[in-house]
């Protein structure tokens, strides 16, 4: 699961959850479970993304993952022309993969698994 | 932009196959790419469009995108008479003539609809043009201009006339992307399902779905991803959402006869892998359709989906008749009982999706199955904030079709409802699909009937199965 997928989840599946958002992350073994992959850089479409990312929500799942010292905590006024911050951005958005952890609710607790990269966001029948 | 004067004609030329889905398509990239343009006639059925443009680049970016279309020439003569056609020729003006010139090398490609023709019968044709004062040699294998000429022997295969009904002649410009499908058979795809889409229609869907470089596209009943294929093919970051675990995790049971076992990489991400296309993956992840994850401000720019009908594949959320509390032993991992997904509500939750999440201008483009008999466009399901844009019909069999409708949001919502509007259509699609047997008698004369002139008149064309490649 890419940070960038992460920014864009909630837990608004379960019952009686309003906002459930943003959702922490939890890595069973910290250097095996998450992986960073490279990725072909797109600096138009990083751009867009800046637009429609949580920034905050970002910097908090870097955190998590013990990655964050070098995301800028905020988004530079002149993002579009500034290579160096749509490379990074693209390296949090793009190249950090969770592989085997736990998405939490922030409202409830309640632990979504991630399992070879894939999040299951299913609620239990009770839960819905 | 050049005065409408110096717009030239341009002829589509058309593959027989998908046919109600051709000038949808088309629309749908002239629409994207903002090409100007005049329709001068555009059939239903008949297997070419003219279009005035004003450039050769509008004529190529078009092509750069159809499946449905073969080539695009520019428009030289047409009529319903090969005399005709050649007085129109011997006139031409000098704009056309000035490619006859000696340092041009050229080529003729003779193409007839509805009739096979011979090497022979085609050499004989392209020497009936022999009048054309062409200065250049021929080179068949790299010609600097190619010019094509159409003959049209109609529709019907059981009737071939002796002469054509049209006559096309021009100046071949491009070809279209149908080629590039090739490459995305299903025969050769590394991971496919049972309700794996036909390439040629996933492109067809992602055109009418306008996805350009750059965009973020949802599937939310992604299956084995056929559709985030063509989606990544013409540049969009895909993402989908299963409710079933083990098709996203690819591990369950093959579709290929004599594989026993699935590989490991067998999966989404492996199949885009395969297709160099790995960079616009984003992720998929396992979801129930009817209980929305996406955070509610989040636009997507298109969402292209084909849902389950109930009838290969089952339509299913989480729930369960009795409510019973899963033991805390059981949470984790726990896989939770499932319910029938009626038809109905599963439309009525993907367009109260699409009128929440996509972007305003988005498209959503989504299959629904119909009973032909029954079929009438104002049960279609609506959403207030969604307007129809284009809606084909693909035969399935006597008694089915399924229809691909595109919709494009118009405005955001007031406020968070659910405001689609289900009609009764679907609720019974499944019960009704195998109980049409029940029609007897003169009415079922009549369904059998139109499904076979409509068989015959196309050969494959129209009433193709789907995912029988």
């Amino acid at each position: 699961m890419k940070l960038l997928t992460h920014n864009i989840l909630t837990s608004k599946c379960l019952k009686g959850v309003t906002v459930g958002y943003p959702l922490g992350i939890v890595c069973h073994t910290q250097a095996k479970e998450v992986k960073v992959n490279e990725v072909e850089f797109n600096p138009e479409f990083i751009s867009r993304m800046i637009q429609k990312v949580d920034w905050p929500a970002l910097c908090k799942a870097a955190e998590n993952l013990g990655h964050s010292d070098d995301l800028p905590p905020a988004v530079v006024d002149d993002y579009e022309n500034n290579e160096e911050f749509l490379k990074k951005a693209h390296h949090f958005l793009m190249e950090i993969e969770v592989i085997n952890g736990d998405l939490i609710c922030p409202e409830t607790g309640r632990k979504f698994p991630v399992t070879d990269g894939i999040p299951n966001m299913l609620a239990n029948e009770d839960e819905v | 932009m050049a005065a409408r004067h110096t717009w030239k004609s341009y002829l589509l030329w058309c593959a027989n196959e998908h046919v109600s889905f051709r000038i949808p398509e088309v629309e749908a990239i002239l629409a994207m790419y903002k090409i100007p343009h005049t329709w001068i006639e555009k059939p239903a059925e008949n297997p070419w469009m003219l279009i005035l443009m004003p450039s050769e680049d509008c004529a190529v970016k078009l092509m750069k995108r159809s499946v449905t279309v073969r080539s695009i020439i520019e428009l030289w003569a047409r009529s319903t008479t090969k005399e005709h056609l050649d007085d129109q020729l011997k006139t031409l003006p000098t704009e056309f003539t000035s490619y006859f010139k000696k340092e041009n090398t050229f080529k003729v490609v003779v193409d007839t609809f509805n009739k096979v023709t011979s090497q022979e019968d085609k050499v004989k044709k392209i020497e009936s043009f022999s009048f054309l004062p062409i200065l250049g040699t021929a080179n068949l294998k790299n010609p600097s201009v190619t010019y094509h000429y159409y003959e049209f022997f109609g529709l019907d295969a059981g009737r071939i006339p002796e002469n054509p009904f049209d006559y096309f002649f021009g100046r071949w410009v491009s070809n279209s992307e149908r080629s590039a499908v090739e490459k995305y058979s299903l025969k050769t795809r590394h991971f496919i399902g049972n309700t794996s889409m036909d390439p040629k229609l996933s492109m067809i869907m992602a055109n009418l779905a306008q996805i350009d470089d750059g965009h973020i596209v949802v599937d939310p009943f992604v299956g084995t991803g056929s559709l985030l294929v063509a989606a990544a093919h013409f540049g969009g970051y895909v993402c989908g959402t299963d409710i079933d675990y083990l098709t996203l995790h690819g591990k369950m049971k093959p579709s290929r006869a004599h594989q026993k076992k699935r590989q490991p990489d067998e999966d989404i991400k492996g199949n885009l892998k395969a297709y160099n296309l790995f960079s616009r993956y984003l992720d998929v992840f396992v979801g129930d359709a009817s209980r929305p994850v996406w955070r509610p401000e989040f636009r997507f720019d298109s969402i292209i989906t084909d849902p389950p009908y109930g009838i290969r594949e089952s339509t299913e959320k989480v729930g369960s008749k009795k409510i019973a509390p899963v033991p805390e032993e059981l949470a984790s991992p726990h896989f939770p009982s499932k319910t029938q997904y009626g038809l109905g509500d599963m439309y009525k939750d993907l367009l109260n999706f699409a009128a929440n999440n996509l972007k305003v201008n988005g498209r959503v483009v989504f299959w629904i199955p119909i009973i032909r008999m029954e079929y009438d466009p104002d049960l279609l399901p609506e959403h207030p904030c969604l307007e129809t844009v284009a809606n084909s019909e693909q035969i399935l069999n006597m008694h089915s079709s399924r229809r691909l409708i595109t919709m494009q949001k118009t405005m955001e919502p007031k406020e968070a409802v659910d405001s689609a509007i289900i009609h009764d259509l679907q609720y019974t699609f499944r019960h009704k699909l195998f109980n049409t047997g029940e029609i007897k008698g003169r009415a079922r004369e009549d369904v059998q009937a139109e499904y076979l002139t409509k068989r015959s008149k196309r050969g494959n064309g129209v009433a193709k199965l789907p995912c029988n490649e």
